[in-house]
């Protein structure tokens, strides 16, 4: 017991700068939420948070695509019925036709069941929390994209040598 | 575990000087946690305290950022402005409740 209450040091220096710059490079459902969530927790700890999106992980941010991102388990051996851990799914099912859509749904039920967002709405939130969003410049012009075709949020089009200005003393993810 | 005395109430503290028994709190004790961690408390600090407060006694855990959001309707930004910094975890300090657990 001292005579100064004992209060959080929830502004303390140690934490002061910090900075983080996640590189979101897939487009499947299930590789694009972790980089939102990270991000979305990196905020809410007072980080400055920035997100770069480059290759696939541009349809995170084409208005076209950011609302239907898919998830596919082929290739992916760690795929188990819910509860069956002892069990992979067998691949060639995966590549059956409607199978995408199929796994789709239920890992969409699954997010909704534990109110996790979906990917505008994970935007949004991260734009509402601070975080920058960024396009990569040379998936812009391999897909041939210009600003008006992706989402409002992202702060501009830019280099790999824009983004790794910004990233100076940031810790970086590459997603 | 270590104990502390805010504003007069002698209560029980974890190691981060969140407080760690809930029915130690009182609204007087919310009001002097919030000067503690420089936050002025108006009319909308304690709508989202007494929302926390009372969801924590239904679920048994405290509310996420993004389930008080939901839940009360308010938006993300708001939040961030009336706790600023590191919002999920002020909010829950000042409402005498063990920071979130969720991760959205």
């Amino acid at each position: 017991m001292t005579d100064q209450p004992f209060v959080p040091s929830f502004d303390d220096d140690a934490s002061a700068g910090r900075k983080l710059v996640i590189i979101c490079s897939k487009g499947n459902l299930d590789m694009a939420l972790p980089g939102l969530i990270i991000a979305n927790s990196a905020l809410g700890e007072g980080i400055e948070t920035h997100l770069f999106f480059t290759f696939w992980g541009f349809d995170m941010i084409n208005k076209k695509t950011m609302g239907n991102l898919k998830f596919s388990y082929l290739g992916n051996t760690a795929m188990h019925l819910p509860g069956q851990f002892g069990f992979s799914m067998p691949q060639g099912l995966a590549a059956l036709p409607g199978m995408t859509a199929v796994t789709t749904k239920m890992m969409n039920k699954q997010l909704a069941d534990l109110d996790v967002p979906g990917v505008p709405e994970f935007l949004e939130i991260i734009l509402a929390s601070g975080g920058h969003l960024w396009a990569c410049k040379m998936s812009a012009d391999m897909a041939n994209l210009t600003e008006p075709d992706l989402y409002e949020g992202v702060e501009g089009i830019i280099s790999a040598t824009d983004m790794l200005e910004l990233a100076e003393g940031a810790q970086m993810l590459f997603i | 575990m270590p104990t502390t005395t805010i504003a007069g109430h002698e209560v029980e503290v974890n190691e981060e000087g969140f407080l760690t028994k809930p029915s130690q709190w009182t609204e007087d004790l919310g009001t002097a946690l919030a000067g503690l961690i420089g936050i002025e408390l108006t009319d909308d600090h304690w709508k989202v305290i007494k929302f926390l407060r009372s969801d924590y006694d239904a679920m048994g855990e405290t509310a996420t950022l993004r389930r008080v959001s939901t839940q009360m309707g308010l938006p993300v930004k708001q939040l961030f402005t009336l706790f600023p910094g590191k919002p999920a975890k002020k909010m829950s300090y000042v409402a005498g409740l063990p920071k979130p657990k969720g991760c959205v």
